[in-house]
C-alpha cells in the first residue's frame, strides 16, 4: 500500500436534526470519487451503539486508518468516537469530528442549499486534515512483505514505534509542521505547529535531520493506458496484493495474467526524470514472487529496458524466473503501448528486442506500471531550512561519498529518499549516518564555527544594503555604527561563500582567508621568476 | 632541469580559480590519475566562484598571466543556488575591464568542473593552452 489513506466518513442524520436541512446523501456523494475515502455512509444516529459497532467492524475489515464523523458538536461526542477508534485499534487522534448540526443544519434552517454546501465544505476540510499523514512510518508503514527479507513493512514500523515508546529521551510529534527556525548553529530555536493549531511548540535544538522522503510518480492520463480499468501504478498494485490473501482478484474477478511495464516516469529523456529509482525493479520482481507463491498458475510478463536487481537482489530475479515469470526486453526507444481489447481486457504490445524485434501483444487482466520515485513537494520546508535542491529535485548533500548526509547548512542533515531514490536498507543506512553525525555534534557540547567568514569595513560601508539582499542565508543585517547605518555580518550565520564580496561597490567586504590583499599578493607571487 | 616551456618557447601561464568543495577535488583527481597538463597552469582555490572579484582577474593579467580560467561549480554549488548566474555576471564585468585595457576577452574562460571531472578539466586546459599559444603572450603594457 502507498501513503494513500483509507478513511471512513460517516454522516449522521441525527434523527432529522441534520437531515431535515442538510442533504446528507449529497454530502456523502461528495466523496464518491475520492480513492482515499474507502467508506462513506449516512447513518440515522452515529452515536447509537449499533452504529458504533458497525464503524468498528468497518475499521477492522476494511483496514481503515482514519475516521471522520460528521454529526453534532465535538463537545458532545468527540470522546465517544475517540473511544470507537480506540476499540478498533485505531489511533484515537486519527479521528476528526465535524460539527454539521450546531454549525450547519441548526444555524441555517432557513437555507437548505447553503447548509448543504457548507456541510460539504466542512466535511471535506476534515477529510483533508485527517489525510495528512499523522502516522509514523512513511511509505514503509503501508507496505506488506518487503524485499529482501519478506518482512512486513507495517510490522517493522510497529516494532520501531514500540521501541521509541520505551525511550523517554525521544519525543514524537505527529501531524506536526516546522514553521520557523531561527538562531545559529549550536543555538537553533524551532517552532512546530501541531494539528494545525494556533499556538506552536518552541524547542531549542542542536541539529535537525530532514527525512521527508519521496512521492511515487503519478502517470499522466493515457500514459501507458493509465486511467483505463486494469491499469495500475506499482503502489496501487502493492495495495491490492498486500490487502488480500489467496489467489489474486481485481474487482471481484480472478487475475490470470499480469503485465508489468518497467521504468514508468523514470529514465526519461533529457528534461524529464532522467534518474533510475533503484528500488522498483527489485520491488516488482519481489511482488511477482509473492503473487506466484499464492497462485502458481498466474502468467506474469515483465516488460523491461534492463533489470536492475543489483547485488544480492539478483537472486530474487532468478527465483522469479524459476517461478514462471517471463522477462521481455524492449528497446529504449520503443516503449510498449497499452490498449483496451474488444472483450474488455487490456493488452500490451511490446517489441521484444531479444527475439529480433518481434512485436508481441499480450492480453492481460492487470497492467502494472512500475512507477519510480519523484521528489516530494515540500517547498515550505525547503525554503525555511534553505535546503539545497539538485537538478533532479531531490535534496543535495555536500558530497555523496565524503559528506553524504550533511548539507551546507551547519547542523542540518538529510537522510533517506529525500536525498534521491533509495531502497529501505539504503534509507536506513543514511538515517543512521545522520543520527551518528548529530550525536557527534551534540555530545561535543559546543559548536565550533569556521572562522573564515565575511567581514565589513564599517568605515568604507555606505549603507546601500545591496549585500543584505544578496545573502541567501540572511547573515547580513543593518546596524547603526557611530550614527550611520552600516552592514554587519553575523559570524555564526555566514557560510563563508564570499558571494557578497564582489557585489559591494565600495569594496568594503572581505572574506577572511581570502581578503583582497591576500588574493592580490598570491596572484602576483605566482608569476615571480623561479629562483635560479 | 629544463621545463617544457623553455624548450618550446612560449607556454602560456594560466591561472585557474577553483572551488574548495567541487572543482578543486576534480582537479586533484586529474593529478591522482596522472593525467598531464601544462605545468604553467596553476590553481588557486576559493570557497565559491561567486566570491571572485573582477579586479582580481584583471590583476592576474597585469601580473603577467596569459589566461584565467574559472572552474566553477555550475549547478552543483552547495553554497549559492544562483552561483552560475553570479559567476557569469563576474565574468562579464571582468570582460569589460579587460576590454578597457585592450585585453582579448577570450583570455578569460569559465566552465563548470565537477568533483570527478578530471578528464574534462585536462581537456579544457589543453584547448585553452593551445588557444593562448596561438594568441601569444599578453602584448599590452598594463
Ligand atoms: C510501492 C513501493 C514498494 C516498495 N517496496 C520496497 C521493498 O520491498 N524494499 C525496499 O527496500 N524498499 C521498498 N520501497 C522503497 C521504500 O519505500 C523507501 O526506500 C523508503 O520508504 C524511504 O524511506 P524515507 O523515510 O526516506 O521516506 P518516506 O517513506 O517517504 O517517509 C517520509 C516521511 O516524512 C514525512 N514528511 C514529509 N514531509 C514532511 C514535512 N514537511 N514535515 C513532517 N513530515 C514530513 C512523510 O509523511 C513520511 O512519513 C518501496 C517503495 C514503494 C513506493
Amino acid at each position: 500500500m502507498s501513503e494513500q489513506r483509507r478513511l471512513g466518513v460517516y454522516i449522521c442524520h441525527c434523527g432529522g436534526n441534520i437531515s431535515d436541512y442538510v442533504d446528507v446523501e449529497m454530502v456523502k456523494d461528495a466523496f464518491k470519487d475520492d480513492p482515499e475515502v474507502v467508506v462513506a455512509e449516512t447513518t440515522m444516529f452515529a452515536c447509537a451503539d449499533g452504529t458504533q459497532h458497525e464503524m468498528i467492524r468497518d475499521i477492522k475489515e476494511k483496514h481503515l486508518d482514519g475516521l471522520v464523523v460528521a454529526s453534532c458538536s465535538p463537545k458532545l461526542h468527540q470522546i465517544t468516537f475517540r473511544g470507537v477508534a480506540k476499540r478498533a485499534d485505531l489511533n484515537p487522534y486519527q479521528y476528526t469530528q465535524v460539527n454539521v448540526r450546531e454549525q450547519a443544519s441548526w444555524a441555517h434552517t432557513d437555507d437548505h442549499v447553503g447548509a448543504t454546501e457548507k456541510a460539504i465544505g466542512l466535511v471535506r476540510a476534515a477529510v483533508a486534515k485527517t489525510k495528512l499523514s499523522p502516522e509514523l512510518g512513511g511509505w514503509v508503514g503501508g507496505l506488506g512483505a518487503m524485499f529482501p527479507h519478506g518482512t512486513s513493512g507495517r510490522e517493522q514500523i510497529d516494532l520501531l514505534v514500540a521501541e521509541i515508546a520505551t525511550r523517554p529521551s525521544i519525543t514524537v510529534l505527529t501531524d506536526a509542521e516546522l514553521v520557523s527556525k531561527s538562531g545559529s548553529f549550536g543555538n537553533y530555536v524551532t517552532e512546530v505547529r501541531i494539528h494545525g493549531q494556533e499556538e506552536v511548540v518552541t524547542t531549542d535544538v542542536g541539529t535537525i535531520v530532514v527525512a521527508t522522503g519521496f512521492d511515487s510518480y503519478e502517470p499522466e492520463a493515457g500514459e501507458f493506458g493509465y486511467g483505463m480499468e486494469g491499469v495500475l501504478t506499482l503502489p496501487e498494485f502493492m495495495a491490492i496484493v498486500d490487502s488480500s490473501d489467496g489467489p489474486l482478484t481485481y474487482q471481484g474477478k480472478p487475475v490470470r495474467t499480469i503485465a508489468y511495464v518497467y521504468c514508468v516516469g523514470n529514465r526519461q529523456p533529457a528534461g524529464g526524470n532522467e534518474y533510475c529509482s533503484k528500488f522498483c525493479c527489485s520491488a516488482t520482481v519481489h511482488a511477482s514472487i509473492k503473487v506466484a507463491a499464492r497462485d502458481a498458475a498466474v502468467h506474469q510478463y515483465h516488460l523491461h529496458r534492463d533489470i536492475r536487481t543489483y547485488g544480492k537482489y539478483e537472486l530474487m530475479y532468478t527465483e522469479s524466473r524459476e517461478r514462471g515469470s517471463v522477462y521481455l526486453r524492449f528497446p529504449d526507444d520503443t516503449p510498449p503501448s497499452v490498449a483496451r481489447t474488444a472483450d474488455g481486457h487490456v493488452a500490451v504490445t511490446v517489441v521484444d528486442a531479444l527475439t529480433g524485434n518481434e512485436e508481441l501483444t499480450i492480453p492481460a487482466d492487470l497492467v502494472v506500471l512500475v512507477t519510480g520515485m519523484v521528489p516530494r513537494e515540500n517547498s515550505d520546508l525547503t525554503s525555511l531550512l534553505k535546503l539545497p535542491v539538485g537538478g533532479d529535485g531531490f535534496y543535495n548533500e555536500i558530497h555523496p561519498k565524503l559528506r553524504p548526509v550533511e548539507t551546507v547548512v551547519a547542523g542540518v542533515m538529510i537522510a533517506g529518499a529525500c536525498q534521491g531514490p533509495k531502497t529501505l536498507s539504503e534509507s536506513v543506512a543514511s538515517g543512521l549516518a545522520a543520527v551518528t553525525q548529530s550525536a557527534g555534534i551534540l555530545m561535543k557540547g559546543f559548536a565550533e564555527l569556521d572562522p573564515l567568514v565575511a567581514t565589513v569595513d564599517t568605515a568604507a560601508c555606505t549603507g546601500c544594503t545591496t549585500c543584505v539582499e544578496t545573502c541567501p542565508y540572511d547573515a547580513i543585517s543593518m546596524i547603526t555604527c557611530e550614527g550611520a547605518a552600516v552592514a554587519a555580518i553575523s559570524a555564526a550565520v555566514c557560510k563563508g561563500c564570499g558571494g557578497c564580496v564582489p557585489i559591494c561597490a565600495q569594496d568594503a567586504i572581505d572574506l577572511l582567508g581570502y581578503t583582497d590583499a591576500q588574493m592580490r599578493a598570491s596572484i602576483e607571487s605566482l608569476t615571480k621568476e623561479p629562483v635560479s | 632541469m629544463v621545463s617544457t616551456a623553455t624548450v618550446t618557447g612560449f607556454s602560456p601561464r594560466i591561472l585557474v580559480f577553483s572551488t574548495n568543495n567541487i572543482s578543486d577535488p576534480g582537479i586533484d583527481l586529474a593529478g591522482s590519475r596522472h593525467l598531464h597538463y601544462s605545468a604553467t597552469v596553476s590553481t588557486m582555490s576559493v570557497p565559491c566562484s561567486s566570491g571572485l572579484k573582477p579586479g582580481w582577474i584583471l590583476h592576474a593579467f597585469e601580473s603577467g598571466l596569459d589566461g584565467v580560467f574559472i572552474a566553477s561549480d555550475g549547478e552543483e554549488c552547495a553554497l549559492l543556488p544562483d552561483c552560475a548566474e553570479r559567476t557569469s555576471r563576474i565574468v562579464s564585468q571582468a570582460h569589460e575591464l579587460m576590454r578597457a585595457k585592450g585585453l582579448e576577452p577570450q583570455r578569460l574562460k569559465m566552465a563548470a568542473v565537477c568533483s570527478v571531472c578530471a578528464e574534462p578539466f585536462v581537456n579544457y586546459m589543453r584547448e585553452f593552452s593551445q588557444m593562448l599559444t596561438t594568441m601569444g603572450p599578453v602584448t599590452h603594457a598594463p
